[in-house]
C-alpha cells in the first residue's frame, strides 16, 4: 500500500478515535460518575458535598 | 477545612513532609545557582576561570537542580500527598517511599558533584553519567510501584483525574530516561550513547520535549487538579473536559519533539510533523487552563483575599501564555527568526517560572500547614509578598529576553545590499547586554521571593514553644 494511504487511514483512526472520546465524555448518562469523582479530592472532609456549585 | 475525620485512614506522611521541605531547599539552590550564571552572562570572567565554577559546567546544575531536585521534589511530594487523599489509603509500601526519598535526595547529590567537575553525557536535562542513570531509574520503578499500588488499593471507585497525570507522569518518564540514556559505558565516569548522530539527536529531543511534556506538565497539572479545587473549596470546572483534555494531551505531546530540530539535518518530514502537532497541542493546554480558572467561576473574590490561590490562578494563566508562545515558535516561519535566541531562553522561564514554580508554591504553601499539624502558615503577608515578587520577577524576566531575543534574531539576518551581514556577531552580543542585566533583575527579585517563602516554611515548621510563664512585657 502506498505510504500516503496509510498515514491516511492513521489519520482517520485518531480523529474517530477522538470524536469518539468527546461524545464518550459529555454522554448525558455519565454526568453522574464524573460528579462522584470530581469530588473526591473532598474525601473524608467535614462537609461531605465538597462544596458545590 | 480539617481533613480528618474518624473513618480516615493513617496517612503517611512523613515522606511527604521531607520531599516538601527538600522542594524549598532545592528551590533555593537552584534558583541561586540561576542567578550566578545569569551574573557570569554578563560578566564573564566573574569565577576567575576556575573550571568547576566555569558556565558551561553550573548551567546544567541550574538546570538539573530546579528540574528534577526542586520540581522533582515537589512532585513526589505532591502526588503521595494526593493519591492517598483522593484514594482514601495509605501509601503502599512505604518503606519503599521512604526510600524514594533518600533515593533521589542521593541523586541530586551525586548530580551536584559530578556536573561541577565536568562529567557529562553532553545530553541536555540527561547530563548526568551512566552509574547516576542506573539509580534514577531504580529510584523511578520503585516510585512507580509505590503510586500505582497506592491506586491499586483505593476505597473509592473511580481513580481521581489528578492521579491519571501523575500516573502519566510517572509512566512516560520512566520511558523517556530508559530510551533516552541507553549508552555504552568506556569507564566508571564515561559513556556513549548507541544511538549515531542525527538519531541521536532526535531520540534526545523526543526526551527533552516530553520532559517538559510530562515532567513539567502533566506532572504539574496533577498537581493543578488537585490543588486548584482543594484550595478553591469547589470541584473542577468541568470533569469532562479534564478527560478529554487528559486524554488529548498524552495523546498528542508524544510527537511533538522534532519542533526542537527545525532547519537541522533532521528529514523535512519529521521536522514538519514536529511542527504541526505542536500547533495541535495548542488546544488541549488550553482547555486544561480554562478548566483550572474557570473552577473559580463564583467565588472569584477569594482571590483577594488569598493569596495561595492567586499563585495558583496566575501560575494557569503564564500555562496559557506559554502554550500559546511555544506553539507560534515551533512554527517553522518563527523559527527561522526565535531559534538560538533569546527568546527561547524567555519562552522556558514562562513556563518553568511562571507556570511550574508558581504552581508549586500554591501547592506548598496549602500543604505545608496541615502536614506540620498548623492551621495556616507562619505569615500570609509574606506568602502575599512572595506572589508580587514572583509575578514582578517573572515578568521581567520574560519581556528582557523577548525584546533580547528579538533584536538578536533580526540582527543575525540583517544583510546588506551586497548580500554580506549588516552586523558581526559579537555586535548582536554587546546590543544584548543591557536586557541581561534586566533578566538578572527579574531574577534576582524571583529569588528574593523563594527566600521569603524558605523562610516563612523555617517559622511554621518550628516545633510549638510549649506554654511557659512569661514575664508580660517579654511578649512585646
Amino acid at each position: 500500500m502506498d505510504l500516503g494511504v496509510i498515514r491516511g487511514i492513521g489519520t482517520a483512526i485518531l480523529t474517530v478515535s477522538f470524536i469518539a472520546l468527546v461524545i464518550w465524555a459529555y454522554t448525558p448518562g455519565r454526568r453522574q460518575r464524573f460528579d462522584e469523582a470530581s469530588r473526591l479530592p473532598f474525601l473524608g472532609d467535614d462537609d461531605p458535598s465538597g462544596g458545590t456549585r | 477545612m480539617s481533613d480528618t475525620n474518624a473513618a480516615a485512614p493513617e496517612y503517611e506522611l512523613g515522606v511527604v513532609r521531607q520531599f516538601s521541605i527538600m522542594a524549598v531547599v532545592w528551590g533555593v539552590v537552584g534558583m541561586l545557582v540561576g542567578v550566578i550564571i545569569a551574573t557570569q552572562l554578563m560578566f564573564p570572567d566573574l569565577t576567575h576561570g576556575i573550571p568547576w565554577l566555569s558556565y558551561g559546567r553550573l548551567r546544567p546544575l541550574h538546570t538539573n537542580a530546579v528540574i528534577f531536585a526542586f520540581g522533582g521534589s515537589v512532585l513526589f511530594a505532591s502526588s503521595y500527598y494526593a493519591v492517598q487523599r483522593t484514594s482514601g489509603v495509605a501509601l503502599f509500601l512505604p518503606g519503599l517511599a521512604r526510600f524514594t526519598f533518600w533515593g533521589w535526595q542521593l541523586v541530586i547529590v551525586l548530580a551536584a558533584i559530578t556536573l561541577p567537575l565536568g562529567y557529562t553525557s553532553a545530553k541536555e536535562y540527561a547530563e548526568l553519567e551512566w552509574p547516576i542513570d542506573v539509580l534514577i531509574t531504580v529510584v523511578w520503578v520503585s516510585y512507580a510501584v509505590v503510586f500505582f499500588g497506592t491506586i491499586a488499593r483505593r476505597r473509592v471507585k473511580h481513580i481521581y483525574v489528578a492521579n491519571w497525570f501523575y500516573g502519566a507522569f510517572i509512566l512516560t518518564v520512566a520511558l523517556l530516561h530508559v530510551v533516552n540514556s541507553l549508552e555504552m559505558p568506556v569507564s566508571l565516569f564515561k559513556s556513549y550513547s548507541i544511538y549515531p548522530g542525527t538519531i541521536d539527536a532526535m531520540v534526545q529531543w523526543w526526551y527533552g520535549h516530553n520532559a517538559v511534556g510530562f515532567f513539567l506538565t502533566a506532572g504539574f497539572l496533577g498537581l493543578m487538579y488537585y490543588f486548584v479545587p482543594k484550595q478553591a473549596e469547589r470541584p473542577i470546572y468541568s470533569y469532562r473536559l479534564s478527560v478529554v483534555h487528559f486524554w488529548a494531551l498524552i495523546g498528542i505531546y508524544m510527537w511533538a519533539g522534532p519542533h526542537h530540530l527545525l532547519y537541522s539535518t533532521l528529514p523535512d518530514w519529521a521536522q514538519s510533523l514536529g511542527m504541526v502537532f505542536s500547533v495541535i497541542l495548542w488546544a488541549p493546554s488550553w482547555g486544561g487552563m480554562i478548566n483550572g480558572i474557570m473552577t473559580m467561576s463564583g467565588a472569584w473574590e477569594k482571590l483577594r483575599t488569598d493569596p495561595i490561590l492567586r499563585f495558583m490562578i496566575v501560575a494557569l494563566s503564564f500555562y496559557g501564555m506559554s502554550t500559546f508562545e511555544g506553539p507560534m515558535m515551533s512554527v517553522k516561519s518563527v523559527n527561522a527568526l526565535s531559534h538560538n535566541t533569546d527568546w527561547t531562553i524567555g519562552h522556558v522561564h514562562s513556563g518553568s517560572l511562571g507556570w511550574v514554580a508558581m504552581i508549586s508554591y500554591g501547592a506548598l504553601y496549602h500543604m505545608i500547614p496541615p502536614l506540620f499539624g498548623r492551621a495556616r502558615m507562619y505569615s500570609t503577608n509574606l506568602i502575599n509578598v512572595h506572589f508580587w515578587l514572583s509575578t514582578i520577577g517573572v515578568v521581567r524576566y520574560i519581556t528582557s529576553m523577548w525584546i533580547a531575543g528579538l533584536m538578536q534574531g533580526l540582527m543575525w539576518r540583517a544583510v546588506n545590499d551586497d548580500g554580506t551581514l549588516t552586523y558581526s556577531f559579537v555586535e548582536a552580543l554587546e546590543a544584548t547586554f543591557p536586557y541581561y542585566a534586566g533578566r538578572l533583575a527579574g531574577g534576582l527579585i524571583f529569588f528574593a521571593g523563594m527566600l521569603l517563602m524558605a523562610y516563612n516554611v523555617w517559622k511554621t515548621v518550628q516545633p510549638e514553644p510549649a506554654p511557659v510563664p512569661q514575664p508580660a512585657r517579654a511578649a512585646a
